[in-house]
């Protein structure tokens, strides 16, 4: 399943893409973070589209974090 | 209740207690709600006397369905209350969403094209029974017995003997099949000792039914987070009489007995609804719900419906809606068997459709609530995020999950269905609605629609007369279990039931060509379909349809009983 998803740096500047993720987010209390982060996921999910790739995303992050 | 007047059905001695020659029933059907009442008439249409058996003496008391979807009320159409419903129904379309106190969107859920019935008319539970009640009275096929309560069951490989209870005392009734439409708290269901499998949700909702002469629109208007019930979800829906019904999420810890005090129902309604509106109490209650079924519709000689079946929330306005559509594939498979023409093993096939069909409405049941009622801070996250991209993103408007609003089950992996396919619709499919200019034999052209044609027995429809002629499908109609054949014209003419469809608009939804053939059962799915008509391949997909495979040429003349 996770062979749909590419474990290289698909980033031309992954340093600056981390950054402006953290940006999203900062001074937020949790709640509104954790809102902004879902707005992030929906729009990002809806640009992949495909369930498959979403599935194999959401199995990678809960087996890393379920331990 | 100020606006209705319950009917008192009077209970007559049975025959049983009367000392009167009692006979075995063919079918006893436990329950007169919505469910039990269809299949009754169902039977009746189909030839089959029943005993229906419910322990009250009126409708339906409370605030329960409002929304009738338009494939109930196809159904309810052939059972023959549809009109009924329908003049004193309120037809709507469309739903607003409200997010805090903004408007987000709206959806419209009308079809293109002219339809016999809108997407959903709302209609309070007792004005649908009660038309029912009336409709069962005129079937002498039909023996309703209020107050008759059954309290114990023995069930054999053959047949079922239930104990019913009345106010002049206890008897017993044989049958050789019963119908448990007996509710949500069945009492069939727990005499066969059967649990169900699913979810309760840990919320309450007040509902309240309330009378008021307020100019809001015939839409349904739902709130997430509103600021008069904040942090909940509220719903606004409009009934016949002036009766509007209020849904207002309270959250789990929310106290029943106290919330449903008028001293503290008023006021919250004040804060929805504003002072200048003024409005009476007509009933309130406070509800949990669940979403959970049966793990098996049939037990030998019973089979369970309804609400006896499974139970989802109403945000979807799936319970009635789904029960109905039990009815309508039960009773044909129930009458074939009963008339010894089709194997008892069919019934296993009322099974697998409508667990099918349920686990489909739970599963959209329980997504809504599961929307409507984030479970931790993550997931109200995730639904606010949704609600506030919807106004500007069109995709998070598809997210966004007030309920999704009942629509018929597809019986896409039936085993009734053949490998035949072709054309638009899939077997499976029920048969959609449109509008047609027929001619019956001998009779001349009037418009009406294609599932009055289709009625309840199986029917192929042929698009060539020429075509129908040739392939020798004149026969079908002759069949032990017969096959009404429907030709599609582009012409005035024809010597059996044709339907004219001159601009090809038939044609374009079944994606058909000259010589197509489509077979639907008798609750009108669609069961195979063939390019070109083939009398023998119609005959052994119907046999399929019917758990017979049958080898050889059909007899042409009916079977003896
Ligand atoms: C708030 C609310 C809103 C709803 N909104 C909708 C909606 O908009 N659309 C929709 O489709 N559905 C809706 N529903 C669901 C709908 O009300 C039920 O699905 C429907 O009533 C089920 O019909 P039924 O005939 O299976 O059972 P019931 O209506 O419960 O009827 C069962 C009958 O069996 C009788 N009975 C029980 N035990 C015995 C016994 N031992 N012997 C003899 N008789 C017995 C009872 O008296 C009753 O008459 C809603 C429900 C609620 C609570």
């Amino acid at each position: 399943m996770s062979d749909l998803l590419r474990k290289d740096l698909g980033f031309a500047d992954g340093d600056a893409v981390y950054e402006a993720l953290i940006n999203a987010i900062s001074g937020l209390d949790d709640q509104q973070a954790m809102k902004v982060m879902a707005k992030l996921i929906l729009l990002l999910g809806n640009q992949i589209g495909d369930p498959a790739v979403i599935e194999a995303a959401i199995t990678v992050a809960r087996s890393e974090t379920d331990g | 209740m100020q606006t209705y007047e319950f009917p008192r059905f009077a209970f007559e001695t049975p025959p049983e207690l009367a000392g009167k020659a009692a006979p075995r029933r063919r079918v006893a059907i436990v329950g007169a709600g919505p469910i039990g009442l269809a299949a009754a008439i169902d039977l009746a249409g189909h030839g089959i006397e029943s005993v229906v058996l419910d322990d009250d003496d009126t409708v339906s008391v409370g605030s329960r369905a409002i929304c009738w979807a338009k494939r109930t009320l196809e159904i309810l159409d052939r059972l023959g209350v549809a009109d009924r419903m329908m003049q004193k129904g309120v037809t709507w379309q469309t739903g607003k969403v409200h997010f805090g106190d903004r408007a987000l969107y709206q959806f419209d859920l009308a079809d293109a094209g002219r339809q016999r019935f809108p997407a959903f008319i709302n209609l309070q539970q007792y004005y649908a029974e009660e038309y029912l009640v009336e409709r069962a009275g005129e079937e002498p096929a039909i023996d309703l017995r209020w107050r008759n309560k059954v309290v114990d069951l023995d069930a054999q490989s053959d047949g079922v003997t239930l104990t019913v209870e009345t106010p002049e005392g206890a008897y017993t009734l044989d049958a050789d099949w019963v119908i448990a439409a007996d509710g949500a708290r069945s009492q069939v269901r727990r005499l066969v000792g059967l649990d169900f499998m699913g979810r309760v949700f840990e919320d309450r909702f007040l509902i309240a039914d309330v009378i008021m002469r307020a100019d809001f629109p015939k839409e349904r208007w739902f709130w997430f987070d509103p600021p008069f019930n904040p942090d909940q979800s509220a719903l606004l829906h409009m009934q016949a009489d002036n009766v509007w019904r209020i849904d207002l999420q309270l959250g789990w810890d929310a106290d029943p007995d106290e919330e449903r005090k008028p001293e503290n129902v008023v006021p919250r309604i004040k804060r929805m609804l504003g002072d200048d509106i003024a409005f009476d109490l007509e009933w309130t209650s406070v509800y949990t719900f669940q979403c959970r079924r049966l793990e098996k519709f049939r037990h030998g000689r019973i089979l369970f419906a309804g609400d006896a079946a499974h139970q989802v929330s109403p945000f979807g306005a799936r319970g009635a809606n789904s029960g109905l559509q039990d009815v309508d594939n039960l009773i044909w498979k129930l009458a074939l068997v009963l008339d010894g023409k089709a194997p008892d093993a069919l019934l296993d096939t009322y099974d697998a459709e409508r667990v099918y069909a349920a686990d489909e409405n739970i599963l959209n049941s329980t997504r809504s609530t599961d929307f409507i009622t984030p479970k931790n801070a993550a997931s109200r996250a995730f639904r606010d995020a949704t609600l506030e991209l919807a106004t500007d993103w069109p995709f998070a408007r598809d997210l966004v999950n007030s309920g999704r609003l009942s629509r018929p089950a597809t019986y896409t992996e039936s085993p009734l269905n053949s490998a035949d396919a072709f054309g638009n619709v899939a077997p499976g499919t029920p048969c959609p609605d449109l509008a047609v200019r027929m001619a019956r034999a001998g009779e001349t052209a009037r418009d009406g629609w294609l599932l009055e044609l289709l009625g309840d027995r199986f029917a192929v429809l042929c698009f060539g007369v020429q075509a129908a002629a040739s392939a020798g499908l004149g026969d079908l109609p002759a069949d032990a279990i017969p096959i009404a054949l429907l030709c599609v014209t582009a012409g005035e003419s024809g010597r059996t039931d044709t339907i004219i469809d001159a601009g090809g608009h038939l044609a374009r939804v079944f994606g058909a060509e000259p010589g197509s053939c489509y077979l639907f059962r008798p609750d009108q799915h669609l069961c195979a379909a063939w390019p070109s008509a083939d009398v023998s391949a119609i005959r052994s997909a119907r046999d399929q349809a019917v758990c017979q495979s049958r080898q050889g040429a059909e007899p042409t003349t009916a079977a003896a009983d």
